[in-house]
C-alpha cells in the first residue's frame, strides 16, 4: 500500500472544502469582501468561523449556501465542494435540491427567522414536502413530530400546531434547528446561533447542537463572535479578519499559542469573568437612589373590566432598593425579561413607576409631573444598546452634541465649544463636529453618544446595554473610556447588561435581577466571585468559556463548578 | 377571535351614529327655513305647510331627531322631492348597476395589479420593474375620463367589438350581457386602482423580500414562486387588502364620471341628479348608505387582518 492511500485512509475526504473563495461588492467600482478564503471540514467536526464585524464571516457560509444578496455580492472566484459538488457551478434548481438535504443552515434571530403567519409544524413539514414527495401526510407529520421530540421541545402535539409568536426565542431556535436537521445533511452552518439568546438558554442550544451532531454524524460550520462559545464547542478554529483568512488551528492550540497579533489581540479583549477589585471609595454622596421601586404592567383594561375577565398583570420590578454613590458604577445584571431596563427606564422617568421612589440628589423624582422633573431630566443621561440608531441620521455630530444644552439655555457658542472639548475627551478629532453618524464606525458612534450624554454635565449616566453591540476590541476601548471619564469628571454610572464578563470588568457593585425580583446585590467581587444565591451561580455556570482565562492563554486554575446542590438549584430557576 | 371580532362590530355603531347625526343636522344647521329650502324657490305657503307637517319641524329638536332615526332604522328613508318615490326604492334601483361595476372593476384591478406588484418586487430594479412603475405612473395621471373616451374610440367604435354605451343588468339580462355592456367601464374604472395596487404590493413586498423568514424559506431549499407565493405575499398582505378596500370604497363613491361617460343608471348618476335638484332627502339616503358602505368595508377589512395574522387574532 502506497503512503498515499494510507494518508488518504487517515484523512477522509472533507464534507465541505472551500479553496480561494473571492466575493467582491457588486458596485462599481468593485469592493473586495472576500480575498481568497481557504478552509476545509471534516465528517463530524466542528469548525468555528471567528471574527469581528466585517470580517466576512457570514458572507462566506451564504456563499456556500448559495444565499448571497442578489444583485449587491458576486462569487469572482475559487471553488466550494460538499462532499465532491462543485457548489459554485451547480444550477438553481441542483442547489436548491442540495439545501435542506445536504446542507442547512440555522441564523441568528430565532425571532424573526421563522413565518409568522404559518404554523411552526407547517413550517418544518414543508422542507419534507419538497424534498421526499414520497411521503404520506400523516408520514411526514410522524417525522416532524419525532424531529420536534429530538429537539425536546416540551408538549410535541401542542408545539406542532403552535405559532411562532407563541413560542420563547430558545423554542424558535430549536424549531429552527429541528427544520435543519429534519433530512439528516452531511453540513449544518450556525450564523451566531446562540447571540441573540440569554446565557442559560445559549448553553441548552449549544448543548442540543452538540448532542444532535453527535447522534447524525453532522459536520458543523459554526460562525461566532464569542471567543467564549468557541472555547466550549470548536474542534478547529478559523480566525477572519477584513475578509482573509487570518490563521486556522486546533482550539486548543489557538487559546494557547496563537500564531497572529491579531488572534493574540482578540483574545485579550475578551473581558475576565474574575471580577476586578472595587474601587476604592472617595465620595458618599449618594446621587441616585431607588426605594421600594415597582412596575406593574398590564392595568386592567376597560373591555376586560367590561366582560369580567381576570386581568393580566406583569410585575416588570418590584421592591427594587438600590443607593449609587458619586463616581462608583453598579451593574444591573439579568437575562431578558429580567426586569432591568425596566429599572433603568423608572429611573429615567421615561416610564412612569408604579409605585416607590427615586432620589436623585437627594430629590425625589418617581411623582413629578411634567413640567417640575425638567430641572432633574439633565442630571441624569442616558447611553443606549445600538449606536446605529441612536443617533439622529439628518443632524450633525456637532448639532447633537448641542441640542440638550441649548434646550436648557446654554448659549450656542458656549455649547458649540464644549462639544468640542467633549469630542476631545473621549478620543474624537475636532473636524467630527461638522460631520454625520454615517461617517464613523459603531465604537466611535458610542463614543459621541457618550459624549452626548456628558454634554448636559449629569450627575448619573445610564447605560442601557451600552457596549453589547460592539466588537470584544471596540467593547474594551469604550469601557476604557468610560472608566477613564469617571476618574475624570466623578460621574456615576448605571449599567445594565446581561454579560457577565462585562460586568465583572466595570462595575463596583452589582445587582442581580430575576424575573422583576433583586436575587443578590453586594459588592462585584463577592456576588460575581462567590455568588450565594442559586440563580446568580446557574447564570455564572452557564456563562461561555467559563473554564479559560484568554487574556492570559491558559485556563482557569480556580472555577465555580457544578455542584450536585447547585445543579439541583439551577433547576429551580430555569 | 370572537371578542375580536365583537369588539370591532361595537366599534362600527358609534362611527354610525355620529354619521346619521351629522346628516340629521346638515338640513337642520343650514340658515333659514329647512322646508324653504327644501321646497326650493317657486314653493307656495301650502307646500311649506306639508313640508313642515312632514318633516315634523313644529317639534323639539331632539325629538325630531329619534322620530327620524326611528324611521331610518325602520328602512324608511324618507320621500324624494322631485319623484315622489321612497328613497329606499330610488336607490335600490340604482344599487345594483353600481355594487356590480365596482366588483367587477375591484376584481379586475386585483388580478391584474397584485401579479404585477410581485412580478415588479421579485425582478426589483429591472427592466420589467421600470415597466411596470412607469405604467402605474401612467395610470394615476391619465384622467379617467380620457381613457374612458379612449377605451370607446378604440373597442367600441373602431373595432366594433363592444356597446359604446348603456348598462344591462346581472338580474334581467344575464351574466353575458352584463360582460359586454360592463368591461370598459370597469377597465376605465379600475385604472387608478391597478396603478395604486400595483404600487402597494410592490413595496409591501420588496420589505417583506428582506425578511430573515424569506431568506430561512431560500435556505430550506424553496422555489422562488413558492418564496413569492406562500411565504412572501400573505405576510405582505395587510397593506395590499389595506388599499384594496379603501378602493373598492371609493369605487362605489366615486363612480360618477364613469357612470356619466358610459350611461350608467346608476347610484352615481342619482346623486348628481340628486345634487342638481336639491332633492334634501336623497341627498341624505345617499349620504347615509356611502357611509354604511366606507363603514362596513373597513370592518370587512379589520376582519380579514384577522383571518390573515394569528398574531391579531389572538390579541
Amino acid at each position: 500500500m502506497s503512503d498515499d492511500a494510507t494518508h488518504a485512509g487517515l484523512a477522509p475526504a472533507p464534507v465541505l472544502e472551500i479553496r480561494g473563495l473571492k466575493v467582491t461588492t457588486h458596485a462599481s467600482p468593485a469592493k473586495p469582501i472576500l480575498e481568497g478564503i481557504d478552509f476545509s471540514i471534516a465528517p463530524g467536526e466542528t469548525l468555528c468561523l471567528v471574527g469581528e464585524s466585517g470580517s466576512g464571516k457570514s458572507v462566506t457560509s451564504l456563499a456556500v449556501m448559495g444565499l448571497l444578496p442578489k444583485g449587491s455580492l458576486t462569487v469572482t472566484g475559487g471553488r466550494i465542494e460538499l462532499e465532491g459538488n462543485a457548489l459554485l457551478d451547480a444550477s438553481p434548481k441542483r442547489l436548491r435540491d442540495l439545501r435542506a438535504s445536504r446542507m442547512a443552515m440555522i441564523f441568528q434571530e430565532p425571532m424573526t427567522a421563522l413565518n409568522p403567519l404559518m404554523r411552526v409544524g407547517e413550517q418544518i413539514e414543508e422542507v419534507l414536502v419538497m424534498h421526499q414527495k414520497g411521503l404520506s401526510s400523516t408520514q411526514r407529520r410522524e417525522r416532524v413530530l419525532e424531529m420536534l421530540d429530538q429537539v425536546q421541545l416540551p408538549d410535541i402535539e401542542r408545539v406542532y400546531a403552535s405559532w411562532p409568536h407563541q413560542l420563547s426565542g430558545g423554542q424558535r431556535q430549536r424549531i429552527m434547528i429541528a427544520m435543519a436537521l429534519i433530512l439528516e445533511p452531511k453540513l449544518l452552518i450556525a450564523d451566531e446561533p446562540t447571540t441573540a439568546l440569554d446565557v442559560t438558554t445559549q448553553k441548552q442550544i449549544l448543548k442540543l447542537i452538540k448532542q444532535l451532531q453527535e447522534r447524525h454524524g453532522t459536520s458543523v460550520l459554526f460562525i461566532t463572535h464569542d471567543m467564549g462559545v468557541v472555547a466550549d464547542i470548536a474542534d478547529r478554529v478559523c480566525v477572519m479578519r477584513h475578509g482573509e483568512v487570518v490563521e486556522t488551528q486546533p482550539i486548543e492550540a489557538l487559546l494557547r499559542r496563537p500564531k497572529t497579533d491579531y488572534t493574540r489581540q482578540l483574545l485579550t479583549a475578551v473581558p475576565s469573568l474574575r471580577p476586578r477589585a472595587a474601587r476604592e471609595v472617595t465620595d458618599r454622596e449618594i446621587v441616585l437612589e431607588a426605594i421600594e421601586l415597582e412596575k406593574r404592567y398590564g392595568q386592567t383594561s376597560r373591555w376586560a373590566r367590561l366582560t369580567g375577565r381576570a386581568s393580566a398583570q406583569t410585575l416588570a420590578a418590584s421592591e427594587v432598593n438600590f443607593a449609587l454613590t458619586r463616581g462608583r458604577t453598579l451593574g444591573i445584571v439579568g437575562e431578558s425579561g429580567s426586569g432591568k431596563s425596566t429599572v433603568a427606564r423608572c429611573v429615567m422617568r421615561m416610564i412612569e413607576p408604579t409605585a416607590g421612589g427615586v432620589r436623585v440628589m437627594g430629590k425625589d423624582i418617581a411623582s413629578l409631573g411634567r413640567a417640575a422633573l425638567r430641572p432633574h431630566r439633565k442630571r441624569i443621561q442616558m447611553i443606549f444598546q445600538d449606536p446605529f440608531r441612536s443617533l439622529n441620521p439628518r443632524l450633525t455630530i456637532g448639532a447633537s452634541l448641542i441640542e440638550g444644552p441649548v434646550n436648557y439655555g446654554t448659549p450656542r457658542g458656549e455649547a458649540l465649544a464644549r462639544a468640542a472639548e467633549l469630542l476631545a475627551l473621549v478620543g474624537l478629532p475636532k473636524d467630527a463636529l461638522a460631520r454625520y453618524p454615517h461617517q464613523f464606525s459603531g465604537g466611535q458612534r458610542q463614543r459621541i453618544a457618550i459624549a452626548r450624554a456628558l454634554a448636559m454635565e449629569p450627575d448619573v449616566l445610564v447605560a442601557d446595554e451600552a457596549v453589547s453591540a460592539l466588537d470584544v476590541s471596540v467593547q474594551a476601548q469604550v469601557l476604557a473610556l468610560l472608566d477613564d471619564i469617571q476618574r475624570r469628571l466623578g460621574v456615576a454610572v448605571l449599567f445594565i447588561t446581561h454579560d457577565l464578563r462585562v460586568a465583572a470588568q466595570i462595575c463596583d457593585e452589582v445587582m442581580v435581577m430575576q424575573k422583576g425580583v433583586v436575587v443578590e446585590y453586594g459588592p462585584a467581587s463577592r456576588v460575581l466571585g462567590a455568588p450565594e444565591h442559586p440563580y446568580t451561580r446557574s447564570l455564572m455556570l452557564a456563562a461561555p468559556g467559563r473554564h479559560w482565562d484568554f487574556s492570559r492563554f491558559r485556563p482557569l486554575d480556580r472555577v465555580l463548578e457544578e455542584t450536585p446542590a447547585s445543579a439541583s438549584n439551577a433547576a429551580v430557576y430555569p | 377571535m370572537f371578542s375580536y371580532c365583537l369588539r370591532r362590530t361595537l366599534a362600527a355603531v358609534p362611527v354610525m351614529v355620529v354619521v346619521a347625526l351629522f346628516v340629521f343636522l346638515l338640513l337642520r344647521l343650514s340658515p333659514g327655513d329647512p322646508a324653504a329650502i327644501i321646497a326650493g324657490d317657486m314653493a307656495t305657503p301650502a307646500q311649506l305647510d306639508r313640508i313642515r307637517e312632514t318633516l315634523g319641524l313644529n317639534q323639539p329638536i331632539y325629538l325630531q331627531f329619534f322620530h327620524w332615526a326611528g324611521e331610518l332604522l325602520r328602512g324608511d328613508f324618507g320621500t324624494s322631492l322631485m319623484s315622489n318615490l321612497p328613497v329606499t326604492q330610488l336607490m335600490a334601483q340604482r344599487l345594483e348597476p353600481t355594487v356590480s361595476l365596482a366588483l367587477l372593476s375591484i376584481v379586475l384591478s386585483v388580478v391584474v395589479a397584485v401579479p404585477m406588484g410581485v412580478i415588479a418586487a421579485w425582478k426589483h430594479g429591472s427592466l420589467i420593474d421600470n415597466a411596470v412603475m412607469s405604467v402605474s405612473v401612467l395610470g394615476f395621471s391619465v384622467p379617467v375620463f380620457v381613457i374612458g373616451y379612449l377605451l370607446i374610440k378604440v373597442f367600441a367604435i373602431d373595432l366594433g367589438w363592444l356597446p359604446v354605451q348603456g348598462f344591462k343588468r346581472i338580474s334581467e339580462a344575464g351574466f353575458g350581457p352584463f360582460i359586454r355592456h360592463a368591461i370598459l367601464p370597469a377597465l376605465m374604472l379600475s385604472t387608478i386602482y391597478i396603478a395604486l395596487i400595483a404600487r402597494m404590493t410592490r413595496a409591501s413586498m420588496l420589505d417583506v423580500l428582506g425578511e430573515d423568514f424569506v431568506r430561512t424559506a431560500h435556505a430550506k431549499g424553496a422555489s422562488e414562486t413558492r418564496v413569492l407565493f406562500k411565504h412572501a405575499l400573505r405576510n405582505a398582505g395587510v397593506p395590499i387588502l389595506e388599499v384594496i378596500g379603501t378602493g373598492f370604497a371609493l369605487m362605489i363613491t366615486g363612480v360618477v364620471v364613469t357612470e356619466s361617460v358610459f350611461n350608467i343608471p346608476g347610484l352615481g348618476r342619482l346623486t348628481v341628479d340628486a345634487i342638481l335638484s336639491r332633492d334634501y332627502p336623497v341627498i341624505q339616503g345617499l349620504i347615509l348608505v356611502t357611509s354604511g358602505v366606507y363603514v362596513l368595508i373597513n370592518l370587512a377589512i379589520d376582519l380579514s387582518y384577522a383571518l390573515l395574522d394569528p398574531r391579531i387574532r389572538y390579541q
